[in-house]
Parts: structure tokens; sequence; C-alpha cells
């Protein structure tokens, strides 16, 4: 397929890796954090850490929107689910994550709750037009890639005048995670330490490349956006290993094909008119983060779903011996967890992390070589 | 959810916005509602259904021509 099979090379692949290896200097080691699902999952399956000197490591970051929303924004999404009346749309990998009591999306549907699957918001605005009798809220996450969509519903839902829909609006913002990956204490029992990122390629489309020069200017870390083939990460570690080598912390942008430095300008203006930052969020992993989530302004507040439903809105904890908040902040791997592939498996997952994906825990097992070392 | 990849418009609706886009011989809908100018044959990257950003064909030979060039470097390593 076109802009697919020619980025997935595999004998340019050794050839880059070869490149990659060249540029190592004796006795530096070279961290770099992969922010994005869409990466840690390209890792995985390609096996490109395979391919890499031993001096760079790869680090898990916290980009995947299952894998950061924490446990009582689940809990949430069901109390509204179970009021009388309600239909919840929601996107496919968000039934399975595992919520209080070892419950989920999807027991509470077996239960008889009305919750449906969407692929895109729009149709979740179509089962409001068709079901004027209910209250249709569709359950909205994502980093600044799903948001735009989100917000565009919000437009037409209060232009058509749609009443019976509203939006569980848990959209979060991709600098204030790396913002806070960078903040975490180098004196602490597990110091993460990151030289350098690859920065989201789809999120980058939206935002464009404007927002990372603050962790290159201030905090002196290079980034280098890429896409999600195989061979635009590795690419992406050659240009930061050589951004380090020079002591360079710069912004670069394997990515062109896709991103643009000033980003999607529609897209941020929706973004801009609907939804404004909440002073405080919850994530998985990260703990409660100011100015990292976004909220729907005032002037849509008749379809925010929060304003419309009480949410019991707790704070719990995850499950007992699950690692996922560690690995979120990079400072454990899948395979360190007890439970990785033991109790939790992709068919029943007892974290976050093992649900989508683009989880690091899933990309792990699923494309891993633990399977067959279980087996045998 | 995040796993978006590059897809080839086939038709647009009168209202310029509905489309339809094609993956390994499946058609699919999507929107045009957040991206501009965009034409029947041009490659979008969609996400939950929406096309949020038109593929640059010269940037992207311009990419591949890099990796080919670090590819040089690296051919005696490998
Ligand atoms: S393997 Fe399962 S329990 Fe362990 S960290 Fe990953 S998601 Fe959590």
């Amino acid at each position: 397929m076109k802009y697919i099979d020619e980025y997935r090379d595999g004998a340019l692949a050794r050839k880059l890796a070869g490149a990659i290896a060249a540029e190592i200097q004796p006795g530096r080691r070279y961290n770099i954090m992969e922010f994005c699902g869409g990466h840690t999952h390209a890792i995985a399956r390609f096996g490109i850490e395979d391919l890499l000197p031993p001096e760079v490591r790869l680090i898990h970051g916290p980009g995947c929107p299952v894998c950061v929303l924490p446990v009582g924004r689940i809990d949430d999404a069901m109390a509204i689910a179970a009021r009388p009346g309600v239909i919840l749309c929601t996107y496919a990998d968000l039934m399975r994550v595992p919520a209080s009591n070892r419950r989920s999306l999807q027991s509470a549907k077996a239960d008889g709750a009305d919750i449906r699957m969407v692929y895109s918001v729009e149709d979740a605005l179509t089962v409001a037009a068709e079901n004027p009798a209910a209250q249709v809220v569709f359950f909205a996450i994502g980093f600044e890639t799903t948001t735009p969509p989100t917000a565009l519903a919000l437009v037409r839902a209060k232009a058509e005048g749609l009443a019976n829909f509203s939006v569980f609006c848990n959209h979060v913002l991709t600098p204030s995670a790396m913002e806070a990956i960078l903040a975490q204490p180098q004196d602490g029992p597990d110091p993460v330490h990151v030289d350098a990122f690859v920065g989201p390629a789809h999120v980058s489309m939206v935002i464009g490349t404007r927002p990372y020069e603050t962790f290159a200017r201030d905090h002196h870390r290079p980034v280098v956006i890429a896409g999600f083939e195989p061979l635009d990460v590795m690419q992406a570690v050659l240009m930061l290993v050589r951004q380090i080598n020079d002591g360079r912390h710069q912004v670069e942008n394997e990515y062109s094909r896709a991103v643009v430095p000033e980003g999607n300008r529609k897209a941020q203006a929706l973004m801009e008119q609907v939804l404004e930052r909440r002073d405080s969020f919850e994530w998985r992993g990260l703990g409660a983060l100011p100015d990292s989530a976004l909220k729907i302004r005032d002037s849509f507040a008749d379809f925010d779903a929060e304003r419309r439903f009480e949410v019991p809105a707790r704070s719990v904890p995850d499950p007992k011996s699950c690692e996922c908040a560690a690995i979120l902040r990079g400072q454990r791997r899948p395979e360190e967890c007890k439970l990785f592939g033991t109790a939790c498996t992709p068919e029943s997952p007892i974290g976050s992390c093992m649900v989508s994906s683009e989880g690091a825990c899933a990309a792990h097992w699923t494309f891993g070589r633990f399977r067959e070392r279980r087996r045998a | 959810m995040c796993l978006a990849i590059p897809a080839r418009i086939v038709a647009i609706a009168e209202d310029g916005v509905t489309a339809q886009i094609e993956v390994e011989g499946v058609r699919r809908p999507v929107s045009l509602a957040l991206v501009e100018g965009c034409g029947i044959g041009d490659y979008v990257v969609v996400h939950v259904g929406f096309a949020l950003s038109r593929l640059d064909p010269m940037e992207a030979e311009r990419t591949l021509a890099l990796f080919a060039e670090a590819g040089l470097t690296g051919g005696a390593a490998s």
C-alpha cells in the first residue's frame, strides 16, 4: 500500500540500524522516550528494539489515551450509563478497560445498560437523532487527535438543537504529560532519565511542531516528530542520536509528509471555540496535573454530561499489583509486572495498559516472544 | 484507537464534506470537515472517522530520500 509499504522496508531498516550504530559514541547512553502509544505499538510489532545498539534505550511514554484514563473516570461513565433512559456511546477500546470491582463497560452492557460502540462521534449524533426519548451521552477520550471531532459534534449538536445529546469530556493534552514526565524527581527511588523525545505523529498533525519548542529551549531536550511506521521511528532515533552527540536540542520534523509547523488551524479553532483548560485532571500514573485536560466551555454547558448528570468523581486506586502507573511514568517495563501474561492478558486485562493495541503491556504481549516462552 | 493509516479519497459527496476512502480495497466513510482543499485521489490520515491531515507527496519522497541517504552510511555496519 502506498505510503505504508515503502516505510516498512526491512533491508532499509537494517541499514538505518547500521547508521545509528555508526553514530554511537563510546560510553554514552541514549535514553529516548517515545511519547505515543502508536510508536510503542510499531516498536513492539516490528521488533525495533532488537535492531538498535544496546546504548540506545527506548522508554515507553504515557501517550496512550485509554491507558492514562484513571479508574475513577470509567466508574463515572458507568454511573452515567446506569441511569434510566441513558444510551452511552463509546469507542470500542474503552469497553474492556477495568473499572472498580472488576467491572467494565462491557460487563455493564451485559447486565443490561444501553452502551453502544461507535466508530465516530458522528455515529453518536445519529443515535441521538434517532432516539429522541433517550439521553445520548458520548464518552469522549483521547489526546489532540480525537478532540477536534468531539468539538465539531458539540457545535453541530448546538446548531441542530439536539437537546438529548451530551458529551462526557475526558480529552487530555500531550505537552502537559511531557512536562509531567520531565518533572519527576531525579532523586527518588526510581528516577526516569529522558534525554530526548520521539514526538507524536498524529497529535502533531493537529497541534503542529511549535508546542514542543519549550522542551527544546527550556528543558534542553531534543524532540523529533516521527511517523508511525518502523522506518520513521528508526530515522527519528538516528536524528535524536545525532542531536545528542552534537549537544543540540531542537524540534525536528521527520513526519513532514503529514505535519506542518502550524498544525491544523481549522481543528485548533474548533477546539478553542468549544473547549477550555481544566484547572486539574487526574491521569493514571501521573496523578493530578494542572492545566492538562479540557472541559466544555460555559457557552456549550447544555451539552456537558458532567453538568447534566451527577457523577461520583472519585479518585480510585489502580488494581493491586498492577504496574501501569510506573509503566506510564517510564519507570518499569511491562515484563516487570508480576501479572504480565499470567493473570493479565489482552483477553482478560487487569490494568488499562493491557487493553488497547497502543498500550505498552498489550503491544509487548501481542508481539513479544513471551507467549512462546511461556507455552514452551 | 490511534493507529490510523493513510487512505486514498475515492469519492466526495456534493456537500464537500462527506467522503469515501479506500483501505485495502475496502471503502469507508470519512468526514473532510476538519481539513481544507482535499480532492479525489489525495491521501489523508484518518482518525475516528475524520481526515486530520493531507499527505504531501513531495515531502513523502523527501523522507524516503533521507532514509536512503542514511542507509548508505549504515551499509557497512549492517
Ligand atoms: S501486565 Fe496488566 S496488571 Fe501488569 S502493568 Fe500491565 S496492565 Fe497492569
